[in-house]
């Protein structure tokens, strides 16, 4: 493209110049104005009122789901439906899943020793990377075939624009925009997508604040982790009646405890970093519309469950070949796994996790949804053959051979809601701001959030037991 | 400011189309296929007004459907074939002007002015058809290939609104077309007329915004300039109203004779002859 001014082009922006100095500032009101009237001239030609309109359903509707009282406990409360649904909907599916897919890595075991395979071969292919795909699929799909379908409902119906309006003060309160509400329900499906939706905020100052934050909203590929720990940790401390609605109770406050993050360090940013005034902005409340059952199944199952599950998938083979290698080569008579969780194992233990939990986040940052398959077959990896096809020898593992407590649990759920975006999502802020900069703090701020808060946790639970 | 009627905008008479028109049967949905088209056509409107779903309609792609403002961020492209011409489809972030400096606006802003679409189908929630005339206003200033999608006719009418589309048309001087894009709804009608603007057949004589006083003088003397120095140039008044306000985007264009550009290429390549780049 040419630079040199062309001479008709330096011209006409001479004249600009001289007729916009003649204007004053007010030209611009004059225009928005003659648009505003002409608009409302020609509207007042073309439509009739044909019933004098009194208050609508959906107005009434309106006025209690954004209503100062009843907006935020609704919104919560419809959290905790769908997050019990999801667990309630998703425990059969999993179990059976994984009792079919452990039962093929067990055959294809005796197959392959049947026909003197070596035991490397076997263990890399079946122990390695088909377990890593199994837990996948058996850990990942039945949530999200039931959260996805759920969530696009919520958001057809038009609800997310009244979850945004809610939340609107906290986030001017805060120096952030309101609009960050919004990006933050896409994080709930993708991080990468949360951080993409942050182009729908006009300044750059909160747009940056929307990018850098949105990774404190648990994404999909973190749901399971959370609904899991929430299973097999939270509920077991209530009686059986009562453990799924704490399963789901447990997950709304890890998104609550998130939000409260997303408000702390907006307010921080934007006071140092990035500082500056909420700007104001209108936000149109769209009418609720009846979702469109076909297009709900195709958003929901093929836009996002298959496309979240062929990613962890694509993640998960390569995860689990790698961490048989880790826990299969010896050097010096231990285990690289071992080397490597024994030397993080300190770290680990101070912000209430452990060595292997360390490494799993470290395996898992091209994907969140690996962690959990990740730190079991690390922990049971090294030749102890057994499957975990249940929730209670999920438990018998984890509790009885491994020593978690409750803490752990509470500290893997903050750790894994707070910790660096996965890489998708970190390759997504660079695009989006240009910067590395930009890109490096987006990475390390959350990771250095959740060693700070589980830090404290963790201290502060050890000081008063 | 005046509150005076807009000047007459009576003009030639559009061809009313009329709901009902049997499906065309020569409408082939191609998908993300966008190869070799022979139209290109924009997609632009408020947040939340069914551009998507229109698209969907049209391309037969299944581009996410969300109920909130500001979903489509980015553009979405695909393609359709209509009576023995391809046409590519391209689907605008929604917004609620184009006078900010917003991404979302640069980029439905940047692609209607540079991009230089044969139609662009501009989609508007008939429920609120006034608040939604705004940005239909500002289009109007940039481009005269534009078709009005009055969409969401039947919320419309379960709310107690008549809209007469035919005195609509006749005001904006572009075709208009009453639709529900959800059910597909008036779409073989929609079709029609993009292929008759983006074709030349049906001519268009857009509304244009009414400014008064000084600012109108101003605005006309800087136009005539532009126009005397860019002749063909559709947009000349817009581009004059940018100035004005000192947009430094259209400055700069205007600078590096992107506008000469803009001339010359329409004149080498009538629109409808054009191939894939």
């Amino acid at each position: 493209m040419a630079t040199a001014t062309s001479p008709a082009g330096g011209q006409i922006l001479e004249s600009a110049e001289r007729l916009r100095r003649g204007l004053g500032i007010s030209f611009r009101d004059q225009i928005v104005e003659a648009i505003y009237e002409d608009a409302r001239a020609i509207a007042t030609g073309a439509v009739r009122q044909a019933r004098p309109a009194g208050p609508t359903w959906d107005a009434k509707l309106d006025r209690i789901l954004t209503s100062r009282i009843w907006g935020i406990p609704i919104m919560l409360l419809g959290l905790a439906v769908v997050f019990w649904l999801t667990i309630v909907g998703a425990n059969y599916p999993s179990q059976a899943i994984a009792l079919v897919l452990f039962r093929i890595e067990g055959a294809a075991v005796a197959l392959f020793d049947a026909i003197g395979a070596p035991w490397w071969l076997t263990g890399f292919l079946w122990h390695g990377v088909y377990r890593g795909l199994a837990w996948v699929i058996s850990v990942m799909l039945p949530p999200m075939a039931i959260f996805f379908p759920l969530f696009t409902i919520l958001e057809n119906l038009g609800y997310l624009p009244r979850a945004a309006f809610n939340m609107d003060w906290l986030f001017k309160r805060v120096g952030a925009h309101g609009k960050q509400a919004l990006t933050m329900s896409m994080g709930l499906g993708c991080n990468a997508a949360g951080v993409i939706a942050c182009r729908v905020i006009d300044s750059p100052r909160e747009r940056l604040i929307a990018v850098l934050t949105n990774n404190f909203v648990p994404c999909n590929g973190r749901f399971p982790t959370l609904i899991l720990l929430g299973i097999v940790f939270i509920a077991a401390a209530f009686p059986p009646s009562l453990a799924t609605f704490a399963a789901a109770g447990s997950v709304v406050a890890v998104v609550v405890v998130g939000v409260l993050i997303t408000l702390v360090v907006s307010w921080i940013l934007s006071r140092t970093a990035l500082k500056g005034e909420a700007s104001s902005f209108t936000l149109e409340l769209p009418p609720y519309r009846r979702p469109n059952i076909g297009q709900i199944l195709y958003t929901s199952l093929i836009d996002r469950t298959l496309f979240v599950l062929y990613r962890a998938v694509i993640m998960a083979a390569p995860a689990g070949g790698v961490i048989w290698l880790l826990s299969n080569v010896v050097v010096g008579g231990e285990s690289l796994a071992g080397w490597v969780s024994g030397f993080l194992d300190p770290l680990g233990r101070s912000i209430g996790l452990d060595g292997v939990i360390l490494l799993a986040y470290i395996i898992a940052i091209p994907a969140n949804e690996i962690v959990v398959p990740t730190i079991l077959m690390t922990y049971t990896g090294a030749g102890m053959m057994i499957e975990i096809d249940s929730l209670a020898e999920l438990r018998a593992l984890l509790v009885g051979e491994q020593g978690w407590t409750l803490l752990t649990a509470v500290c893997l759920m903050l750790f894994s809601l707070l910790h660096n975006p996965c890489s998708t999502t970190i390759w997504t802020i660079y695009k989006e701001t240009g910067s590395a900069k930009w890109t490096t703090i987006g990475a390390l701020m959350p990771l250095a959030t959740a060693f700070i808060v589980c830090f404290a946790v963790a201290q502060g639970v050890r000081l008063l037991l | 400011m005046t509150t005076k009627r807009p000047r007459s905008i009576r003009r030639r008479p559009l061809p009313v189309v009329e709901p009902g028109v049997p499906a065309p049967a020569s409408l082939r949905r191609l998908g993300i296929d966008t190869t070799d088209w022979d139209y290109l056509v924009a997609l632009a409107g408020n947040p939340n007004t069914g551009k998507s779903t229109v698209f969907n309609a049209l391309t037969g792609l299944k581009q996410h459907v969300g109920n909130w403002p500001g979903k489509t961020v980015a553009r979405a492209e695909g393609g359709f074939e209509y009576q023995a011409s391809k046409y590519k489809l391209v689907d605008l972030p929604g917004t609620y002007s184009l006078l900010s400096a917003s991404t979302d606006e640069e980029i439905a802003r940047d692609f209607i002015l540079f991009g230089r679409p044969d139609c662009t189908i501009i989609v508007v929630d008939a429920t609120v058809l006034e608040r939604n005339l705004n940005l239909t206003l500002q289009i109007l200033e940039i481009t005269d290939r534009a078709v009005l999608c009055l969409n969401l006719m039947d919320e419309a009418r379960r709310r107690g609104f008549k809209i007469n589309h035919k005195r609509l048309q006749r005001d904006l001087g572009i075709p208009v077309v009453p639709t529900v894009a959800r059910t597909a709804h008036g779409m073989p009608e929609l079709i029609e007329a993009v292929a008759g603007v983006a074709g030349s057949a049906i001519e268009t004589q857009p509304l244009r915004i009414s400014a008064s006083g000084q600012a109108a003088r101003a605005l006309e003397e800087l136009a005539a300039a532009i126009e005397a120095a860019y002749p063909g140039l559709p947009n000349a008044r817009w581009v004059a109203m940018r100035l004005l306000e000192g947009d430094k985007r259209v400055e700069r264009a205007v600078a590096s004779g992107e506008f000469i550009e803009f001339v010359e290429a329409r004149e080498r390549q009538p629109a409808g002859t054009r191939a894939a780049e």
